[in-house]
C-alpha cells in the first residue's frame, strides 16, 4: 500500500504536477514584474507630463497605462490560478504548513486589494479627478505592487529556509509567523525579486520603443519611452549585481548543496575551482573552463576554503545538476551583458547628455527586453529546482506533497492548451495596442460608445 | 470569541461579499451572454461593461482572500477540498483565466471579429466558473468530501444531486444579482428604457431561482438530511426565513420600482442562504472534523487576525470610495469624447 503510494507519488502525475506549477509560476512571474514596476514608470512619466508640460509624457503615460490595463487583468487571473494549484497540486505542503506561511499570504490579500482598488480608480478616473489627485491614486499602486512581491517571495523564502515551527507526530504545533516569514532567505530573494521586476519592465519597454526606433520612429515621443524605462532598468542593474553575488553567499551558508549544483561540484575540497559551462555525464562534471580556487574566493572571501559538493549529500536528495549550473551561467551572463549595456548608456549619457546614436546601441536594447525576461526564469529555476528534491528544504519531500489522485496529467494538458492560447492571445493584444494610434481620454473609457460594438 | 470561530467568522464574510460582488460581475457576464444579437444587444453590452470594469478585479480579490485564509486558518480542510474536488477547481480557475482575460482583451480590442471572440469566451466562463464553484459547496454540503488527502471519489464527490442543484443556483443567484444592480445601474445613467429592460429581466431571473430554491430544498432533504434538518428545524432556521423574506420583499420591490431598496433585499436574501448554510453546518467542517480539530494554532491566527484588522483600517474607505467614485451620478461617456487626442 505504502509502495504503491510512493511509486504513483514518482509517476508521470507527479512529473506533470511539477510542470504545471513550473509553467504557471514562470508565466505569472513575467506578468508579475510588469504589476510590480510598470505603476511606478507610468506615474512618474505622469509626473514628467504634468511638471513640464511636455505632452509626449503624458501621451506616453497613457499608452503605459493602457498596456497596465491587460497585464493586471492577466495577473490577477494568472495568480488566482497559483493560489488554486497550491492546494490542487501540493496538498500534503498545504494542509500541514499552509498555516506556516499564512502570514505572508493574508498581507499579500490585503496588498492585492489595495493594488485591484487603486488600478481601478487609477485607470478609470483619470478624466474625473484633477491631476494631482490622480497622481497620488497612482503611489498606492507602487506601494502594493513591491508589497505583494515582498510578500510572496518572503513565503517562497521560507521554503528555502523554512524556520519559526515545531513539529510533533505530524502535527504542527507551535508557529512564530513572523519568524517563519522573516526567515534567513528573505532579505536577499526579496531584494533580488523586486529588483529584477524593475529590471524586467524597464528592458522590455524600452525594447519595445528601440524596436520602433529601428525602423525609423526617431521623434522625441520614441526617444523619451526608449529613455525613461532604460535609465530606471540602467541604474538598478549594478545593484541587483551586488544582491546577486549576496544571494550566493547565502545559499552557500544555508543551501550548500543547491550552491553545488550551481557550480557543478561534485567533491567536497578546499581551494575549489569555479567552472564555466560544462555538462555532467555519469557522475561527473566535463567539458568545464576551471578558473582555480575562484569559487572558494567566491564564495568565502578566501582561496583556500572549504566548499561543500553533492557529495555531502546521498544521490537521491541531490538537485538535478545540469539542469541548475546552466540555469545558473545564464543569469549571471545575461546580468553581466546587461550591465555593458548599461554602462554604455551610462558613460555615453555623461559625457553627452544624449543616449548613444549608433543603430548597435539599439539593437542591444532590442534584446535586452528578451534577455532579462531569461535571467528572471533562470533565476528562478536555479531557487527552484535547486531545492528539489525537497518542497519544504530538508523537511518535506516534493513527492509526499503532491496530490496523490490520478489524473493530474489531463489537468497538466489542459492548462497548457490554456496557457499557450492565453500567451498568444496576450501578445496578440498588447501587439494591437502598441499600434493603435490615438490615444483615449481615460486610458479605460472608451469602452461605451467610441466602439463600434459587436 | 475563540479565534478560530473569528477567523471562520471572516473567512464567512469574506465569502459573502465574494457571492454578492464577484457573483454580481458573474451574473453580468450572463446577461451579456442573452443580450441578443451583435446590434440590437448592443446597450445592455454596453451598461455591463462599463459597470463591471473598474470593478472586477478589487470584487475578484474576494476569491483570494477566501483562498488563503482557508488555507491560514483550516489547512486540513483546505487539503482535503483541494485535493478531491481538484477536477471541479480546475475547471473553475480555467474559467476564471478565460473570462478575466477575456473581458480585458475585449475592452481594448476595436474590429467585429476579436470582440466576438472575446465576448463570447467571457460570456461563456461566466456560466461556468460559477456553476463549478457551486458543485463544490454542493460537495461540502453533501458531506462527501472526507478528511485527508484525496480521501473522497473524484467524481461523485461533485457530480450528484446537491452538488448540481448548488451550481445550478450559483448561476441563477449571480444572474439574479446582477439583473437587480444593471437595473439601478441603468436608471443612474439616465436610460430608462434599459431599467425596464433589466428590471423585467430581474423580475423573471428571481422567480426562477425562487423556484429553484424551493426544489433544492427538497433535493438536500433527501441528498444531504442532515443540513436539511438544521435549515428547517434548527439554528439556521432563523437565516432561511430571513431569506425567504428578503426574497419575496425584493419581488415586490422590483415591481413598484425601488431599484435602489431591492438592491439590499436582494443581497440579503442570498447572504442569508449562505449564513444559514454555514450556521447549519458548524462546527463541523468536514465529515468528523470540527473547526477544533482542523483550526491553525492560535499564533498563527492570532498573527494573521490581527494584520488583517490593521488591512481593514485601510481597505474599508479605499473600497467604500471606489464603489462611491464609481456609482456616482455622472455624464455618460458620450460627452467626454469630444476630447479625447
Ligand atoms: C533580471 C534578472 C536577474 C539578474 C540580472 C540576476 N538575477 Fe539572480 N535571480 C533572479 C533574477 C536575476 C530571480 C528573480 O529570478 C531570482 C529567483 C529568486 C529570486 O528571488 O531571484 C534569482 C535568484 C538567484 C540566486 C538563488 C537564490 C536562492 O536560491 O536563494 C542566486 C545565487 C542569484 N540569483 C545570483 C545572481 C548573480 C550572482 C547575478 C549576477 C550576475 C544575478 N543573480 C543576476
Ligand atoms: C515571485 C513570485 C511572485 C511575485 C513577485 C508576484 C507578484 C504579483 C503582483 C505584483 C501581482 C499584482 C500585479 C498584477 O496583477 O499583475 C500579482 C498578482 C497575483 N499573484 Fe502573484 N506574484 C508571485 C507569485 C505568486 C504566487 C506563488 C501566488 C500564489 C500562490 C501568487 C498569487 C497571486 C494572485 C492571487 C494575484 C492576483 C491579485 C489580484 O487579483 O489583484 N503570486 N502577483
Ligand atoms: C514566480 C516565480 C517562480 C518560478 C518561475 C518558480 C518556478 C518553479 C519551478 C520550475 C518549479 C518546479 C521545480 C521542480 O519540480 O523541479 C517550482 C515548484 C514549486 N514552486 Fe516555485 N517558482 C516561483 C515562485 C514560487 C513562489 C513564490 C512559491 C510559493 C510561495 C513557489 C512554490 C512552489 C511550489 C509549492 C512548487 C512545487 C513543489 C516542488 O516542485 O518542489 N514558487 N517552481
Amino acid at each position: 500500500m505504502i509502495a504503491g503510494v510512493v511509486a504513483a507519488a514518482d509517476g508521470p502525475d507527479f512529473l506533470a504536477a511539477r510542470m504545471q506549477m513550473a509553467l504557471s509560476l514562470g508565466w505569472h512571474i513575467i506578468v508579475a514584474c510588469f504589476g510590480v514596476g510598470m505603476p511606478a514608470m507610468t506615474l512618474f512619466a505622469e509626473w514628467r507630463g504634468h511638471r513640464t508640460g511636455d505632452l509626449h509624457y503624458a501621451l506616453l503615460a497613457r499608452r503605459w497605462a493602457r498596456a497596465m490595463g491587460v497585464l493586471f487583468a492577466v495577473g490577477a487571473v494568472s495568480g488566482t490560478i497559483l493560489s488554486f494549484e497550491m492546494g490542487l497540486l501540493w496538498p500534503g505542503l498545504m494542509g500541514v504548513y499552509g498555516e506556516v506561511i499564512g502570514l505572508p499570504f493574508s498581507l499579500e490579500g490585503i496588498a492585492f486589494f489595495i493594488e485591484a482598488i487603486f488600478v481601478g480608480v487609477y485607470l478609470y478616473a483619470w478624466d474625473r479627478l484633477p491631476p494631482r489627485a490622480h497622481m497620488l491614486t497612482g503611489i498606492p499602486i507602487v506601494v502594493a505592487g513591491v508589497a505583494s512581491a515582498f510578500f510572496v517571495v518572503s513565503a517562497n523564502a521560507w521554503m528555502q529556509r523554512p524556520t519559526g515551527f515545531q513539529v510533533s507526530g505530524g502535527r504542527i504545533v507551535d508557529v512564530d509567523p513572523w519568524a517563519a516569514m522573516f526567515n534567513p532567505a528573505t532579505p536577499h530573494l526579496t531584494v533580488h525579486m523586486i529588483l529584477a521586476a524593475f529590471m524586467v519592465t524597464g528592458f522590455v519597454m524600452a525594447s519595445v520603443y528601440a524596436v520602433a526606433m529601428l525602423r525609423g520612429r526617431r521623434d522625441r515621443y520614441h526617444r523619451l519611452g526608449l529613455l525613461v524605462p532604460l535609465a530606471i532598468a540602467a541604474a538598478v542593474t549594478p545593484v541587483q549585481i551586488g544582491v546577486g553575488d549576496w544571494a550566493a553567499h547565502s545559499v552557500a551558508d544555508g543551501q550548500p548543496v543547491k550552491l553545488a549544483a550551481m557550480e557543478g561540484l561534485f567533491r567536497t575540497g578546499r581551494g575549489v575551482p569555479l567552472h564555466l559551462g560544462g555538462i555532467v555525464l555519469k557522475g561527473e562534471l566535463r567539458y568545464a573552463l576551471e578558473i582555480p580556487k575562484a569559487l572558494s574566493l567566491l564564495t568565502h572571501w578566501d582561496p583556500d576554503a572549504e566548499v561543500i559538493g553533492l557529495d555531502a549529500v546521498p544521490p537521491q536528495d541531490r538537485p538535478p545538476v545540469n539542469v541548475v549550473h546552466w540555469a545558473f551561467q545564464v543569469m549571471v551572463a545575461v546580468g553581466f551583458a546587461l550591465l555593458a549595456l548599461s554602462i554604455w548608456l551610462g558613460v555615453v549619457w555623461w559625457r553627452r547628455r544624449d543616449p548613444p546614436r549608433s543603430r548597435w546601441f539599439l539593437r542591444a536594447v532590442a534584446v535586452s527586453g528578451v534577455a532579462s525576461v531569461l535571467a528572471l526564469e533562470s533565476g528562478w529555476i536555479v531557487t527552484e529546482v535547486g531545492r528539489q528534491p525537497w518542497v519544504v528544504y530538508g523537511v518535506l519531500r516534493s513527492a509526499a506533497a503532491v496530490n496523490p489522485a490520478p489524473g493530474l496529467v489531463w489537468g497538466f494538458v489542459l492548462v497548457t492548451v490554456v496557457y499557450t492560447v492565453l500567451t498568444i492571445a496576450t501578445v496578440y493584444v498588447l501587439r494591437r495596442l502598441a499600434a493603435d494610434q490615438p490615444v483615449p481620454v481615460a486610458p479605460q473609457e472608451r469602452d461605451v460608445t467610441s466602439f463600434r460594438i459587436v | 470569541m475563540p479565534l478560530p470561530e473569528i477567523m471562520l467568522g471572516v473567512l464567512w464574510v469574506g465569502l459573502t461579499a465574494y457571492v454578492l460582488f464577484g457573483g454580481a460581475d458573474f451574473g453580468g457576464g450572463v446577461w451579456d451572454l442573452l443580450a441578443g444579437r451583435a446590434e440590437g444587444g448592443r446597450p445592455r453590452r454596453d451598461l455591463i461593461e462599463h459597470s463591471i470594469g473598474p470593478v472586477w478585479e478589487a470584487n475578484h480579490v474576494w476569491l483570494i482572500f477566501v483562498i488563503v485564509l482557508m488555507w491560514t486558518g483550516i489547512p486540513p480542510v483546505f487539503a482535503a477540498l483541494s485535493s478531491t474536488l481538484y477536477i471541479p477547481l480546475t475547471l473553475a480557475a480555467l474559467g476564471i483565466i478565460a473570462r478575466g482575460a477575456a473581458f480585458a482583451f475585449r475592452k481594448v480590442s476595436t474590429e467585429l471579429p476579436q470582440r466576438r471572440l472575446f465576448g463570447a469566451a467571457f460570456a461563456f466562463s461566466s456560466v461556468a466558473t460559477p456553476f463549478f464553484l457551486g458543485t463544490v459547496a454542493g460537495a461540502i454540503a453533501s458531506r462527501r468530501v472526507p478528511a485527508g488527502i484525496a480521501k473522497g471519489d473524484l467524481v461523485t464527490s461533485w457530480v450528484n444531486p446537491t452538488s448540481v442543484v448548488a451550481g445550478v443556483m450559483a448561476v441563477g443567484t449571480a444572474a439574479y444579482l446582477a439583473a437587480v444592480f444593471l437595473t439601478r445601474d441603468a436608471q443612474r445613467v439616465g436610460d430608462e428604457r434599459l431599467a425596464e429592460d433589466f428590471r423585467r429581466r430581474a423580475l423573471g431571473c428571481g422567480i426562477v431561482v425562487g423556484v429553484l430554491s424551493a426544489a433544492g430544498l427538497a433535493v438536500l432533504a433527501w441528498d444531504a438530511p442532515r443540513l436539511f434538518a438544521e435549515l428547517t428545524s434548527g439554528r439556521a432556521l432563523p437565516l432561511l426565513v430571513l431569506s425567504v423574506a428578503a426574497g419575496l420583499l425584493s419581488l415586490v420591490l422590483l415591481w413598484r420600482r425601488a431599484y435602489v431598496a431591492v438592491r439590499l433585499t436582494a443581497a440579503l436574501a442570498v447572504a442569508g442562504l449562505l449564513w444559514g448554510w454555514g450556521v447549519g453546518q458548524y462546527p463541523e467542517l468536514l465529515p468528523g472534523v470540527t473547526l477544533r480539530d482542523a483550526a491553525a494554532t492560535d499564533s498563527v491566527l492570532a498573527a494573521s487576525l490581527g494584520a488583517l484588522a490593521v488591512g481593514a483600517l485601510l481597505l474599508v474607505p479605499s473600497l467604500w470610495w471606489l464603489y462611491a467614485t464609481f456609482q456616482r451620478e455622472h455624464t455618460a461617456p458620450a460627452a467626454r469624447e469630444h476630447d479625447r487626442r
